[in-house]
C-alpha cells in the first residue's frame, strides 16, 4: 500500500509519523515543494530576528526520515489523475498513489487592493515569504501592516527587532478584538504602543502607492491619510489553500471538503488541516481549524484512517496560545469577544497590565479562561470544563492551574478574592 | 557609551600596568584603576544596554553576532581564552606581572603574596560577579534566574574565593567547601586526606568529614529532592562561570544525536577513570606502594589530561565556539555521577503543558546541554534526561508556556517504569540508551 501525502507542514508530518506507527510496511510518500525537509511554522519569525537558525526549526534531524523510511520528494505538485489514481508533479513526472492525503495548509488573505501586488508588499506565511522578507527589509525604514491578527503582531515584532517602524492599520477599534474581549484586547494595544509601534484603528485600506518603479512609497488610508512606508505587510488572516484540487472533481467550499474522519467525495483521497473544511454532522457551522495544535490533532486523526482505524476527529475542548511581543496569553475553552447569552464573565487585571486572568461560566459551570502573562496548565483547566466543574469550585482550587516557574509571584490569593467578590 | 570609554580607559590602565613598568607597581593604585575602571564599566554597559528594553526574553541578533555566532571575534577569543589556561598551566613565569598587579588583594586577603592560581581565582570571580549582573538585567522579570544567579555569586565570591584565602591567612590548610570528589578529586585522594588530617587543630579533619559527607550523603540526598540542579547550576564554581560569563555562547551547544553519543561515551569514561585512579592509589597507600608504580602515573596523567586540559582548557576556552558547557556536558565525573541519580531516582523533572508545544525549537535551542528538549515537548512527556542541570532558561525561552521545573512529591511518576529505577538502571546500562522510538532508554 503506497501512501502519498501533499505538504510537509505539520498535519502531513503528523499524518506520516502517526501511519509508520500503525503500518510499519506500507510506503510512505511527503511530497512538497516549500521546504526539503519538515519546520516549524511558528518558527520563522525567530530565524528572522536571529534568535535561532533555519537548521535548528527542524524538529525532527535528517536521519529521522531516513530511519523511519519516510520518502520525501521536493516537487510541486501540479495535478490530481484521480482516474489513474496518479499525482502529476512539476519536475518530476507522475507518482501514483493507493491512498492520498491532502494537507496543502493556507495561503495569506488578499482582498483586492489597488497596488497589492507591487514590489515590498508581501504576506509571512512561508519561506518564500520569509526570503522575500529579507529582501524588503534592506531599503526599509517605514513599514505599514494591514490586518490585526496574529502573524500581523509577529510580523511587527519581527520589523521592530531590525529598529524599523511600524504602523498598524486595522479594522477594528481595539487590537485582535475580534477574537480577544475588549480588556485583553487593551493590553495589547498598550504593549504595542509602549514598544513605539503606531496604531491607527477603525481604518481600512484604500490603496498601496507605487513610487513610479514598481515599488511601494506609501498606503493611503479610506480617510485619505497618506502613510509613507517602503515595506507592506498584509496580514488580514489566511484561508485554505484549494489550489490544487480547484480543477478536479474533489468538492470544495472554503476549503477542501471533508467527513469527521478527513474524507473527500472521492474514495481513497482525503484532506486535512489548515486547508480542510470539516462538515458539521448535525447541519451547523462547517469546522476550518487553522492553529497549529488542531493541525497537530488532525494530523494525528488522519494518519490513523490512513492506516484504515475507524477514527473520527473529536476537536476537544478549544485551546490556544500565543506571544505578543513579550506577553503570554493562553486560552482554554471557548471565549468569545463579547460575552453570549447567559454567560457570567469574571476578570482579573493586575496594575501593571501584564498578567489577567478571565474566567467564563455558563449555569454556574465553568466554561472557558484566558490567561495573559500567566502560565496555567493545560490539562487542569480542560479536566475542570471536562467535568463542568462550579465556578466556586474553581474559584478555590486556583492555586492548581498555575504553570509559571518557581520563585514566581503567585496571584492566585488576589485573583480568587477579586473573582468572588464580582461572582457574589 | 560612556561604559564603553570606561572599559577603554579601564583596559588602558591595564595595559600600562602590565606593559609598562609603573613606579606604583604592588600597590593599590594601578590594580583599583585597572580592574576597578572594567568593573565599573562592564556594569554600566549591561545597565544601559538593557535599561530601555521591555523585560522578557531577548535574543534578538544571536544568530547574526560575530561575537555569539561563531564569526572571526568569537574564534579569536576562544584562541585567547584558551592561549590564556595554557599559559597559566604551563608558563606562569609570563604572568608576573598580571600577578603583581594583585598582589595587594592577596595579601589583604590572605597575608600571602600573590601567585598565579590567586590571579585567577580573582579573574574567575570577576568573571562571574560582572557577568552575573548582566544576567540580572537579561533576566530581571525571570525570579529563577536571578535569586540562581545570586546563588552562584555567592557561592563562587565566599566559598571559592575570600573563605579559601582567609583560611591560609589563619594558617589553616586552603579549602574550597562548595567543591566536592570527584570533580575536585585530589579532596578524597590519600595524600590529601593524610595532610588535612595530620595538620594542626580539628579543622583539617573537619574537612576531609564535610568532603566525605557532601560527595557520599549530600549529593545523593539533595540531588533525590531538587535534581542534580542543585549543585550544577545553584552551587558548582565551573557551573557559575558557565551560566554567567558563558550565558552569550550557551545556543552553541551541538544538539545532534551524534554529539550525544559522544557525551555518553567521554562523560562515564572520566568518572570510571576517576574512580579508579582513586581505588588504585588507596589500595596503593594502604598496602605500603604495592601498586605505586601504576597509581602515581594514573594520578599524573588524570591531573594532567583531565584536570588541566580538559576541564580548564577546552572546558572553558572553547565557550565561544562550543558552548558555554564544554567540561560539563562531556566530562565532569560529578555531573555523571549526579546525572544518573538524578534520571533514574530524583523527584526533579521538566514537565511540558499538554498539546501546547508547536515545536519551535527555541528550547532545544538554548539549551546549553545539548538536550533536545523539543523531542519531549512535542510528545508531552517528562524531561529527565540525565545532563539536564535544572538552568531552567528552556522555561524561559519557550514562548507558549510549555515547559516548567518541578520537584514531585515523588519520582515515580517521572517516566514509565520509574517504579522500578534499579532495573531502568540496569536496562540502560545493559542495552545503551537509544534515541528515538525506545521511551525507557532515555539516559
Amino acid at each position: 500500500m503506497h501512501t502519498v501525502i501533499v505538504g510537509n507542514g505539520v498535519t502531513g508530518v503528523t499524518a506520516a509519523t502517526r501511519l509508520r506507527q500503525l503500518q510499519p510496511d506500507w510506503k510512505i510518500t511527503l511530497v512538497s515543494g516549500e521546504s526539503a525537509f519538515h519546520y516549524s511554522r511558528p518558527a520563522l519569525m525567530y530565524i528572522f530576528m536571529g534568535h535561532m537558525t533555519y537548521e535548528a526549526t527542524k524538529p525532527f534531524e535528517d536521519r529521522f526520515w531516513r530511519d523511519q523510511r519516510l520518502d520525501l520528494v521536493r516537487d510541486w505538485v501540479t495535478g490530481i489523475d484521480i482516474e489513474d489514481k496518479q499525482l502529476v508533479l512539476h519536475r518530476n513526472g507522475r507518482l501514483p498513489y493507493d491512498r492520498l492525503l491532502i494537507a496543502t495548509g493556507a495561503k495569506s488573505n488578499k482582498f483586492g487592493w489597488p497596488g497589492q501586488d507591487l514590489e515590498g508588499v508581501q504576506g509571512l506565511y512561508n519561506l518564500k515569504d520569509l526570503r522575500q522578507l529579507y529582501k524588503n527589509v534592506e531599503r526599509t525604514r517605514q513599514a505599514v501592516i494591514v490586518g490585526g491578527g496574529l502573524i500581523g503582531i509577529e510580523l511587527a515584532e519581527m520589523l521592530h527587532s531590525r529598529h524599523i517602524h511600524v504602523t498598524f492599520l486595522i479594522r477594528e477599534p481595539s487590537y485582535w478584538c475580534n477574537i480577544l474581549p475588549m480588556e485583553e484586547s487593551g493590553m495589547i494595544n498598550r504593549l504595542i504602543e509602549e514598544q513605539g509601534i503606531g496604531l491607527i484603528r477603525e481604518t481600512n485600506l484604500k490603496e498601496i502607492v507605487d513610487d513610479g518603479s514598481g515599488r511601494v512609497e506609501a498606503v493611503v488610508t479610506e480617510f485619505d491619510d497618506r502613510i509613507d512606508c517602503q515595506l507592506v505587510g498584509l496580514t488580514p488572516g489566511v484561508s485554505p489553500n484549494t489550489d490544487l484540487v480547484k480543477s478536479t472533481p474533489i468538492e470544495t467550499g472554503r476549503g477542501v471538503l471533508v467527513d469527521h474522519s478527513f474524507r473527500t467525495n472521492i474514495p481513497d483521497i482525503y484532506a486535512a488541516g489548515d486547508c480542510a473544511e470539516i462538515v458539521s454532522r448535525n447541519g451547523g457551522r462547517n469546522l476550518i481549524q487553522q492553529v497549529w495544535y488542531t493541525g497537530k490533532k488532525q494530523g494525528k486523526a488522519a494518519g490513523e484512517v490512513l492506516a484504515g482505524e475507524d477514527t473520527a476527529y473529536d476537536p476537544g475542548i478549544w485551546f490556544n496560545s500565543a506571544k505578543f511581543f513579550d506577553l503570554e496569553y493562553q486560552t482554554y475553552g471557548m471565549i468569545l469577544s463579547t460575552p453570549q447569552p447567559g454567560e457570567q464573565h469574571l476578570y482579573w487585571e493586575h496594575p501593571s497590565h501584564r498578567h489577567a486572568v478571565r474566567v467564563v461560566g455558563a449555569d454556574g459551570c465553568i466554561k472557558a479562561f484566558n490567561f495573559m502573562g500567566i502560565r496555567a496548565r493545560h490539562e487542569v483547566c480542560e479536566r475542570w470544563i471536562a467535568e463542568r466543574r462550579t465556578l466556586e469550585y474553581v474559584l478555590d482550587h486556583m492555586e492548581e492551574a498555575n504553570f509559571d516557574p518557581e520563585f514566581f509571584v503567585h496571584h492566585e490569593t488576589e485573583i480568587v478574592r477579586s473573582l468572588k467578590e464580582q461572582l457574589a | 557609551m560612556v561604559s564603553a570609554g570606561v572599559i577603554g580607559l579601564g583596559c588602558l590602565a591595564l595595559a600600562v600596568s602590565l606593559l609598562g613598568s609603573m613606579p606604583l607597581a604592588g600597590t593599590w593604585m594601578p590594580f583599583l584603576l585597572s580592574f576597578g575602571l572594567l568593573s565599573s564599566g562592564a556594569i554600566g554597559y549591561a545597565w544601559f544596554a538593557y535599561k530601555d528594553t521591555v523585560p522578557g526574553i531577548k535574543h534578538d541578533g544571536i544568530m547574526f553576532g560575530n561575537t555569539t555566532h561563531r564569526g572571526a571575534i568569537a574564534w579569536a577569543l576562544g584562541i585567547a581564552l584558551t592561549g590564556f589556561y595554557v599559559v597559566l598551566y604551563w608558563w606562569p613565569e609570563y604572568l608576573a606581572r598580571a600577578i603583581a598587579l594583585v598582589e595587594p588583594l592577596s595579601l589583604a586577603l590572605s597575608g600571602q603574596p600573590a601567585n598565579q592560581w590567586f590571579l585567577y581565582g580573582f579573574l574567575y570571580t570577576m568573571a562571574v560577579v560582572l557577568f552575573g549582573f548582566r544576567m540580572f538585567m537579561r533576566y530581571r522579570h525571570n525570579r529563577y534566574h536571578i535569586i540562581r544567579t545570586i546563588s552562584v555569586m555567592f557561592f563562587q565570591l565566599v566559598l571559592a574565593f575570600v573563605l579559601p584565602h582567609l583560611l591560609r591567612a589563619l594558617n589553616e590548610p586552603e579549602f574550597y567547601f562548595s567543591y566536592f570528589w570527584p570533580l575536585k578529586y585530589d579532596y578524597l585522594f590519600p595524600g590529601t586526606v593524610d595532610y588535612l588530617v595530620n595538620s594542626p587543630g580539628a579543622l583539617g579533619s573537619f574537612m576531609v568529614f564535610w568532603g566525605a559527607v557532601c560527595s557520599f550523603i549530600a549529593t545523593p540526598v539533595l540531588t533525590y529532592y531538587y535534581g542534580k540542579r542543585w549543585y550544577c547550576s545553584w552551587v558548582c564554581g565551573c557551573g557559575g562561570l558557565a551560566e554567567t560569563l558563558g550565558d552569550p555562547w550557551r545556543h552553541l551547544t551541538p544538539k545532534s544525536t551524534v554529539s550525544w553519543k559522544i557525551e555518553r561515551a567521554i562523560i562515564y569514561a572520566v568518572l570510571l577513570l576517576i574512580i579508579l585512579t582513586t581505588a588504585v592509589l588507596w589500595v596503593s597507600s594502604t598496602s605500603e606502594g604495592a601498586l605505586s608504580s601504576i597509581s602515581a602515573p594514573l594520578q599524573q596523567w588524570y591531573g594532567f589530561y583531565i584536570g588541566a586540559v580538559f576541564a580548564g582548557v577546552i572546558g572553558v576556552g572553547f565557550y565561544p565556539v562550543l558552548g558555554n558547557r564544554v567540561w560539563c556536558r562531556f566530562g565532569c565525573p560529578m555531573a555523571a555521577v549526579l546525572g544518573i541519580i538524578q534520571r533514574f531516582f530524583s523527584r526533579f523533572r521538566i514537565t511540558t503543558n499538554g498539546g501546547q508545544c508547536m515545536s519551535c525549537g527555541n528550547c532545544t535551542t538554548y539549551c546549553e546541554m545539548g538536550i533536545d528538549v523539543r523531542a519531549y515537548a512535542e510528545r508531552g512527556e517528562n524531561i529527565v534526561r540525565s545532563s539536564c542541570v535544572g538552568c531552567g532558561v528552556c522555561s524561559a525561552v519557550c514562548p507558549r508556556g510549555v515547559l516548567k521545573l518541578e520537584n514531585g512529591t515523588s519520582h515515580g511518576d517521572r517516566y514509565p517504569g520509574s517504579d522500578k529505577p534499579l532495573g531502568a538502571l540496569s536496562t540502560a546500562v545493559s542495552k545503551g540508551a537509544r534515541v528515538y522510538g525506545d521511551r525507557d532508554g532515555y539516559v
